[in-house]
C-alpha cells in the first residue's frame, strides 16, 4: 500500500486530469442524453398514438430502463459538483428557477407512466398520459436551454440561442425514441414510426443549423470556437450521421439507425464542449484550471471513476441484454 | 416574501423530510427481499414467491419516488446552498459523485432486472439482481452519510484560500470519510430503516390477521399475512433493542463531539453536574410557555439521568450549558424530538417482545389488542426516523458544518426572497400531491393483496405443499 500510493499518485499527476474531467463531465451528459433521450422521445411519441394497446407497448418498452438511464443525470450533477464545485455552485444558483423547472419536468415524467399503469379508467389515463407527454417534452427542452446558457455564458434564463437549442434537443430525443422503438415494437406501430423518424431527423438538422446561426449572431464571444476546424468537422459529421440515420430507417437496419443516433448525440455534446473550452463557466470566467478541485481530491475521484465506470457499463450490458427484442406489454413483476 | 435564508432552510427541511421516507422503505425492504428471493429460487414454499412479488411492488414504487425526490436534493446544494457548495464542495461533491457511480447505478440497473425480469433471466442472475439492488441502496446510504457525518464532525481537511475565499481542501481522505461520527450514524440509520419496515409490515399484516381471526371476515390467502406477521415480528424483536443500545452509545458520542447539541437535546442552560433526564418538562407558570429558559418547571425527571447518559454511567458528570455559547439551536424542537424518538424506541422494544410472547403462547392470531397496537404503530418507525434527523440537523444549528461554516453563510448569495419563496411554495404543493399519490398507490397494492396461489410460478413446480408453519386456507 505504501509503495503503491505514491506510484499511483505519480502516474495520475502526469495526466492532464483537469482536462480529462472536463471531457468526462460532458461525456456523462452525452450518455444521459442518448439513454434517457429515447425515454423522452417515447414520451413525446406517446402523444401521437391513440390506441390503448400501442400506448401500453410504449410505456412497457422503457419500463425496465428509464430509471437506470436517469441516473446518468444524477452522476452528471455529482461529477460536476465533485470536479468543479465552484462551477456547480455558481451555475445552479444562477439558473435557480430553471433548475427547479427541470426538476418539475423530471418528476412528471418519472411518476406519470407509473401512475398511468395503476388504473384503467379513461379519465385517469388521459390525465397521466398528458402529464407523461408534457414531462417528456419539457425536460429535454429545458435541459437544452440550460446547457446552451451554461456554455454560452448567459446570465439570463430565457435566451434566444437557448430556446432554439432546446427545440433542437427535443427533436433529437424524438429521433432517438424512434430508433429505440424500432427495436422494441412490432406491427403497425413499428411501420408508422418510420415516418416520424424521418420528420424528426429533418427537424433536428434544421434546428441544429438554426442554432449555430443564432449563436453566431448573438454571441460574439464564441465565434472563434464556432468557426474552428473542430467545430466544422463536428457539424459535417452531424449531417453525415443524419443521412445515415435516414437511410438505415428506410432499409430497416434498426441497430444501424440506433448507432447513427449515438453519433448525433455524442457529436452534439462534443460540439457543446468545444464551444465552452477552455472555460468551464463562461459567465464567471472560470477556466478548467481555475475551477478544478484540489489535486488530491481529483486523484481519488479519478481512481473511483476508473474502477466504477467500466462496472457501470457492465451493468447496462446485463440490463439491456436481459430485455433485448420487442416488448410484451403483459410482462412485469 | 420570506427571507432567502429562512426559505432555503425550510425548503431543504421539507424536501429531505419527504425524501427520507422512500429510502427508508427501500433500504429496509432490501434485506427482506434478498431473503425472500433466496428462498424462492432455492425451491422454498410458494409463500416466498408471494412475499417477493408483493413487497417488490412496494419497493418499486418507493424507488421511483425516491429517485425523483433525491435528484431535487442533489440540485438544491447548488441552487440554494451555493456558498456552502463552493466552500465544502471538495468534501461534499466527491461522496455524491461516488454515490452515483457506485450505488445508484448498481441499484437502478439491477432494479430493472429485478422488477421485470423474473421470466427472462436465470434463477442465479435473478438472485444476484436482488443482492445488487439491496447493496445499491445500502451503499448509497454509506456515501450520503459520509457527507452528512462530515458536517457533524469535520476532519481530514484544511482551509485554503482560493479565489478570495477560504475553501475546505481535502488533506486526509481516510480521516475525512471515516470521520468519528460516520460509524454511529451508519449503524443507527440502517438499523432504523429495517426496524421501520418491520413495523410497517407488521402493521399491514396485523390488519388482515385481525380482520380474519378477530372480526371473522374471511380473508383470502390469510396464511400469507400470517407468515408476514411472523417474519416482521422476528425482525422487530431483533432490531428494536439494538436501536436503543447503539442510540445510547450515539448519545455519548454526541456529548463528546457536539456538546452544544447535547445541551440542546437535554435543554441544559446552566453548566451543571447531576443533571436530571427529563421525560417531560413544562413551565408551571403559563406566562413562561414562550420562554425557553423558564426555570419553574413541572417535570418528571430521572435524577442524574442526563449526566449518566452523557458520561456512560456517572450521574455526577458535568454538562456544559447552552449559556456558554454565543447562540443556541431552537432548543424546544431538539428537546422534544429527542424525547419522542427515545420514547418510541422503547415502545418498539415492548411491542416486539409482546408479539413474540403471544406467538410463543400460541395466541398471536387472537390478541386483538396486539393487532391494534401494531396497526397504530405501522408508521411510527418512519416518524422516529424523521425526529432523529431533526435532532441531528436542527441541533447542529447555527452551524451547517460544525464550527466551520454557519448556515446563514452557506446560502446562495444571489438568491432573492421572491425566488426562494416561489419554489418553497411550489414544493409545498407538489410534495403534498406526491405524498398523497404515494399513499394512494401503496394502499391500492395492499388492498389488492398478494398474487393468488394459482398464478404463481412455483405452484406448478411444488403443488399443494402448504407453507411451513401455516395451514393453507
Ligand atoms: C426507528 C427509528 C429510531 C429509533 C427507535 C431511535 N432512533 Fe435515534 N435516530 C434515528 C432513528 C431512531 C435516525 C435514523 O433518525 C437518526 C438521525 C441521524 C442518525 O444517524 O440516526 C437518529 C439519531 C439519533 C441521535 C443523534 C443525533 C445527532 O446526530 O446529533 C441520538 C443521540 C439518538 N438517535 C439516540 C437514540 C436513542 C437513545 C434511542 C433509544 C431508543 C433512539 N435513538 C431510538
Ligand atoms: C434524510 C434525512 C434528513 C432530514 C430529515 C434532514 C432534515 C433537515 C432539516 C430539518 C434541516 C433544517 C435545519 C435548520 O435549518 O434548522 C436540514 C438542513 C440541512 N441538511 Fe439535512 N436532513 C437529512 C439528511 C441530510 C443529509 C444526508 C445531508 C447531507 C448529505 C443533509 C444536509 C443538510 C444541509 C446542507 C442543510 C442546510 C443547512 C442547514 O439548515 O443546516 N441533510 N436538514
Ligand atoms: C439519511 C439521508 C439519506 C439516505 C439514507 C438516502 C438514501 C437514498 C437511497 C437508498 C436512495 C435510492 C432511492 C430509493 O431507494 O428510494 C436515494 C435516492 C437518492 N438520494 Fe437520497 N438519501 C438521503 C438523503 C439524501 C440527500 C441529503 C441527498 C442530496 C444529495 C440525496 C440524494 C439522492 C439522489 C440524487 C437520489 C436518486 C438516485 C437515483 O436516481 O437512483 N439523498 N437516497
Amino acid at each position: 500500500m505504501t509503495e503503491f500510493r505514491p506510484l499511483l499518485a505519480d502516474t495520475l499527476a502526469a495526466l492532464p486530469l483537469p482536462e480529462i474531467w472536463f471531457g468526462l463531465v460532458f461525456f456523462i451528459l452525452a450518455t444521459f442524453l442518448l439513454l434517457d433521450g429515447f425515454d423522452f422521445g417515447v414520451g413525446a411519441l406517446f402523444a401521437t398514438r391513440a390506441d390503448d394497446g400501442e400506448r401500453e407497448q410504449l410505456i412497457a418498452s422503457i419500463g425496465p430502463f428509464w430509471d437506470g438511464n436517469e441516473v446518468w443525470l444524477v452522476v452528471f450533477g455529482g461529477a460536476l459538483f465533485a470536479a468543479f464545485p465552484r462551477v456547480y455552485a455558481a451555475l445552479f444558483s444562477r439558473h435557480y428557477l430553471l433548475m427547479f423547472a427541470i426538476l418539475g419536468a423530471l418528476i412528471l415524467r418519472g411518476l406519470a407512466p407509473e401512475l398511468y399503469e395503476q388504473r384503467h379508467d379513461e379519465a385517469w389515463q388521459r390525465w397521466w398520459g398528458r402529464a407523461f407527454v408534457v414531462g417528456s417534452v419539457a425536460a429535454p427542452f429545458l435541459l437544452g436551454l440550460f446547457t446552451a446558457n451554461w456554455v454560452l455564458g448567459a446570465t439570463r434564463t430565457l435566451t434566444l440561442p437557448g430556446v432554439v437549442v432546446g427545440l433542437a434537443v427535443v427533436a433529437l430525443t424524438v429521433v432517438d425514441g424512434v430508433a429505440f422503438l424500432r427495436l422494441k415494437t412490432r406491427g403497425d406501430l413499428r411501420a408508422d414510426l418510420r415516418r416520424s423518424g424521418r420528420r424528426a431527423v429533418i427537424a433536428y438538422v434544421g434546428l441544429a443549423v438554426a442554432s449555430l446561426g443564432v449563436i453566431y449572431a448573438t454571441t460574439p464571444a464564441v465565434r472563434p470556437e464556432l468557426t474552428s476546424p473542430l467545430a466544422l468537422a463536428l457539424v459535417a459529421l452531424t449531417v453525415l450521421f443524419a443521412v445515415g440515420y435516414a437511410v438505415a430507417l428506410e432499409r430497416d437496419r434498426h441497430y444501424l439507425a440506433f448507432a447513427a443516433t449515438g453519433g448525433l448525440v455524442y457529436g452534439l455534446v462534443a460540439l457543446v464542449a468545444a464551444l465552452s473550452f477552455p472555460y468551464v463557466d463562461r459567465a464567471t470566467g472560470l477556466t478548467i484550471q481555475e475551477g478544478i478541485v484540489s489535486p488530491l481530491s481529483l486523484q481519488i475521484l479519478s481512481v473511483g471513476a476508473l474502477v466504477l465506470l467500466p462496472l457501470v457499463f457492465g451493468y447496462f450490458v446485463v440490463l439491456y441484454s436481459a430485455f433485448s427484442g420487442p416488448v410484451d406489454p403483459e410482462e412485469s413483476y | 416574501m420570506i427571507d432567502p435564508v429562512i426559505a432555503s432552510r425550510l425548503q431543504f427541511a421539507l424536501t429531505t423530510i419527504v425524501h427520507i421516507i422512500f429510502p427508508v422503505m427501500s433500504m429496509g425492504l432490501a434485506p427482506f427481499l434478498v431473503y425472500f428471493t433466496w428462498r424462492e429460487v432455492r425451491g422454498g414454499p410458494p409463500v416466498y414467491e408471494q412475499l417477493r412479488r408483493f413487497w417488490t411492488k412496494v419497493f418499486a414504487v418507493s424507488f421511483v419516488v425516491g429517485t425523483v425526490t433525491g435528484i431535487v436534493l442533489e440540485f438544491e446544494f447548488g441552487t440554494n446552498f451555493a456558498a456552502f457548495s463552493a466552500v465544502a464542495g471538495e468534501l461534499f461533491g466527491g461522496p455524491l459523485a461516488l454515490e452515483g457511480m457506485m450505488a445508484f447505478m448498481l441499484e437502478a440497473t439491477f432494479l430493472g432486472v429485478f422488477v421485470f425480469g423474473r421470466e427472462r433471466v436465470s434463477d442465479a442472475l435473478y438472485f444476484i439482481s436482488s443482492v445488487a439492488v439491496g447493496l445499491g441502496t445500502w451503499l448509497s446510504a454509506v456515501w450520503i452519510l459520509v457527507a452528512n457525518s462530515w458536517m457533524q464532525t469535520p476532519r481530514g481537511y484544511e482551509l485554503v484560500e482560493r479565489g478570495g475565499r477560504e475553501i475546505v481542501t481535502l488533506t486526509d481522505p481516510a480521516a475525512a470519510y471515516l470521520n468519528p461520527r460516520f460509524p454511529y450514524m451508519f449503524v443507527h440509520m440502517q438499523n432504523a430503516a429495517v426496524l421501520s419496515v418491520a413495523l410497517f409490515m407488521a402493521g399491514v399484516a396485523a390488519y388482515y390477521v385481525f380482520r380474519h381471526h378477530v372480526w371473522g371476515y374471511p380473508v383470502e390467502g390469510v396464511s400469507f399475512w400470517e407468515t408476514t406477521l411472523k417474519i416482521a415480528l422476528i425482525a422487530l424483536v431483533i432490531t428494536a433493542p439494538l436501536q436503543a443500545v447503539h442510540g445510547d452509545l450515539y448519545a455519548r458520542h454526541v456529548y463528546e463531539t457536539q456538546p452544544q447539541k447535547f445541551a440542546a437535546m437535554e435543554a441544559v442552560w446552566e453548566t451543571d453536574s447531576y443533571v436530571p433526564e427529563y421525560i417531560v418538562a413544562f413551565p408551571t407558570n403559563l406566562g413562561d410557555l414562550t420562554d425557553p429558559q423558564a426555570k419553574e418547571l413541572f417535570g418528571i425527571g430521572i435524577p442524574g439521568g442526563a449526566s449518566w447518559l452523557a458520561s456512560g454511567g456517572d450521574p455526577g458528570a458535568t454538562i456544559t450549558g447552552l449559556n456558554e455559547y454565543d447562540d443556541a439551536p431552537p432548543v424546544a424542537i431538539v428537546f422534544w424530538s429527542f424525547r419522542i424518538m427515545v420514547a418510541l424506541g422503547f415502545w418498539f422494544i415492548l411491542l416486539g417482545f409482546w408479539g413474540i410472547y403471544r406467538w410463543w403462547r400460541g395466541e398471536l392470531y387472537e390478541d386483538d389488542l396486539l393487532h391494534k397496537a401494531l396497526m397504530l404503530s405501522s408508521l411510527l418507525g418512519i416518524l422516529a426516523v424523521e425526529l432523529g434527523w431533526i435532532v441531528t440537523e436542527v441541533g447542529r444549528q447555527p452551524w451547517v458544518i460544525q464550527d466551520v461554516l454557519r448556515t446563514a453563510d452557506g446560502v446562495s448569495p444571489g438568491l432573492t426572497g421572491g425566488e426562494a419563496t416561489l419554489t418553497l411554495a411550489g414544493f409545498a404543493v407538489v410534495y403534498l400531491g406526491l405524498l398523497s399519490l404515494y399513499t394512494y398507490v401503496i394502499a391500492r397494492i395492499i388492498r389488492a393483496g398478494p398474487p393468488k396461489r394459482a398464478e404463481l410460478r412455483t405452484s406448478e413446480a411444488a403443488p399443494a405443499t402448504p407453507a411451513e408453519g401455516t395451514a393453507d386456507d
